[in-house]
């Protein structure tokens, strides 16, 4: 979310983006999902009441955007009450859909509802890929439900989420979302985390792929600007510096999971020492100022070397705190992909290794692991100790 | 992106956003998809008066009897070239 204030009167943290993933079931199998690989633990979702209850104390605390998001928040059939309350309690109300579970009576009841905005995903730009990708035949479905959303006058982004298997069609993809009349494109590059990483020998794309995608993005950032908006953001595998991972821990956003533990961000639950608090047991106002989750990284009294001395640390924060777990097996260590880290060598070594081999026709054929309950239990029954 | 801003142009929100008070942050904010802006207390002022029925002459002459007569002129149009260039509001037709 962009903050950028033509004034800011405040530097004490405050969740200003809360995350309602209201569920993990999902008709799609993206092998690149941002869920937990082991989201077939979570179980017992929270009710409507308990919803409204975190929507109430959230906003109370500031909160002004809320994403419904999952999993496919269509699939909760309380959805539409949820809306409504949000947009009594003032919040900008984001709906994060697949579009499938969609239809022209409940885009009518959603806007009655109150609801500002429908972001719709893609997997590809044709039916063939798009529907091998989401393990679902939902490609025409998703273009009417486009339509519907733009005929009934709501702002649409279109996500798109890119990786080696569909990069190569940006350009197919981005006049398809022209010919959505799309207001916001997020060109968004996998990144490496839930099931992508499991999947992340089929998926990096190539440097080459990169260097191709970005000049067609940037072309058509050029051509569309003043109509619409297109967010192109490269894997950062392939930086130098890390990304302020979610604008820096508990500083803006709370995600709150489908079992009502209350993440820092949506990918925190991979990593150890943290508590989960639960929006069942404790208010938003403790969980957010007091919890020890939401202040274990807080600002930068917990970094370690190369971050501490780091004269660049408030910029980035020391980076994702998951990423530094996955590839270092330390939350607490820099982000890898700063050129700092002494591990900075061993993801760019990975990433040469896949950029080698891809392309390669018994590299190629390895199959996708799809995101799906199935899947997921198999996982979480032969999950190890190693980090994933 | 410029606009020629004549005293009696009338200026709506563009509807993709929304403008409102937010009691904590202590501002008016504008609010998009995924994204809020802050304003400042002039700019605040300024964007809760456009509501596509209001004239920018009628703004600037309500801005300065709020502010004891101070000449907001210049500041009001630089800002809502900002607020055009950043697609909030756009002329009424």
């Amino acid at each position: 979310m962009a903050t950028v204030g033509l004034e800011s009167n405040s530097n004490q943290s405050k969740p200003l983006w809360l995350l309602a993933e209201l569920t993990y079931r999902c008709p799609l199998q993206c092998p690149y999902c941002s869920n937990p690989v082991e989201m077939a633990k979570y179980k017992n979702e929270l009710t409507t009441e308990d919803w409204i209850r975190v929507m109430q104390q959230a906003r109370k605390m500031g909160a002004t955007q809320l994403g419904f998001s999952g999993g496919e928040p269509l699939v909760r059939k309380d959805l539409e009450d949820l809306i409504k309350e949000a947009r009594r309690l003032g919040y900008y109300t984001n709906l994060i859909t697949s579009g499938v579970g969609m239809d022209e009576a409940r885009i009518v009841a959603f806007k009655e509802a109150g609801l500002d905005h429908i972001q719709i995903s893609f997997q590809a730009s044709n039916e063939e890929l798009n529907n091998y990708i989401g393990g679902s035949k939902s490609f025409q479905h998703k273009y009417e439900m486009a339509r519907l959303v733009k005929k009934y006058e709501y702002p649409m982004v279109l996500n798109i989420v890119l990786h080696r298997k569909n990069v190569h069609q940006i350009k197919d993809i981005l006049d398809m979302t022209i010919d959505l009349n799309a207001d916001y494109v997020e060109l968004a590059s996998t990144q490496y985390y839930g099931w992508s990483r499991i999947n992340i020998d089929q998926l990096l794309p190539t440097k080459e792929q990169l260097e191709n995608a970005e000049l067609v993005a940037r072309e058509y950032q050029e051509k569309m600007k003043d109509k619409m908006k297109i967010i192109y953001v490269i894997p950062d595998y392939f930086e130098n510096r890390p990304k302020k991972c979610m604008n820096g821990w508990g500083n803006i956003f709370l995600t709150i999971a489908p079992d009502g533990s209350a993440l820092p961000c949506h990918a925190a639950g991979q990593l150890p020492g943290l508590e989960f608090p639960n929006v069942r047991d404790h208010g938003i106002e403790w969980i957010w100022d007091e919890s020890p989750d939401f202040n274990k990284f807080r600002g930068t009294s917990w970094m370690k070397e190369p971050c501490k001395s780091c004269d660049e640390k408030h910029k980035d924060l020391g980076g994702c705190r998951c990423q530094a777990y996955m590839l270092t097996g330390d939350a607490e260590n820099a982000d890898p992909v700063c050129d700092k880290s002494p591990f900075h060598e061993t993801l760019q070594n990975d990433v040469m290794r896949i950029d080698k081999l891809s392309g390669k026709k018994d590299f190629e054929s390895k199959p996708l692991i799809f995101r799906n309950m199935k899947n997921s239990k198999n996982f979480t029954d032969k999950k190890t100790a190693e980090p994933i | 992106m410029s606009i020629e801003l004549k005293n009696e142009i009338i200026l709506e929100i563009i509807p993709t956003f929304r403008v409102q008070w937010e009691e904590v942050q202590n501002c008016h904010v504008v609010l998009y998809p995924e994204g809020m802006v802050k304003l400042s207390q002039s700019a605040g002022e300024i964007m809760k008066r456009i509501n596509g029925k209001k004239s920018i002459i009628d703004i600037i002459t309500d801005i300065s009897i709020t502010f004891d007569g101070a000449d907001v002129k210049e500041d009001i149009l630089n800002f809502l070239e900002v607020a055009y260039g950043n697609g909030w509001i756009r002329i009424k037709q």
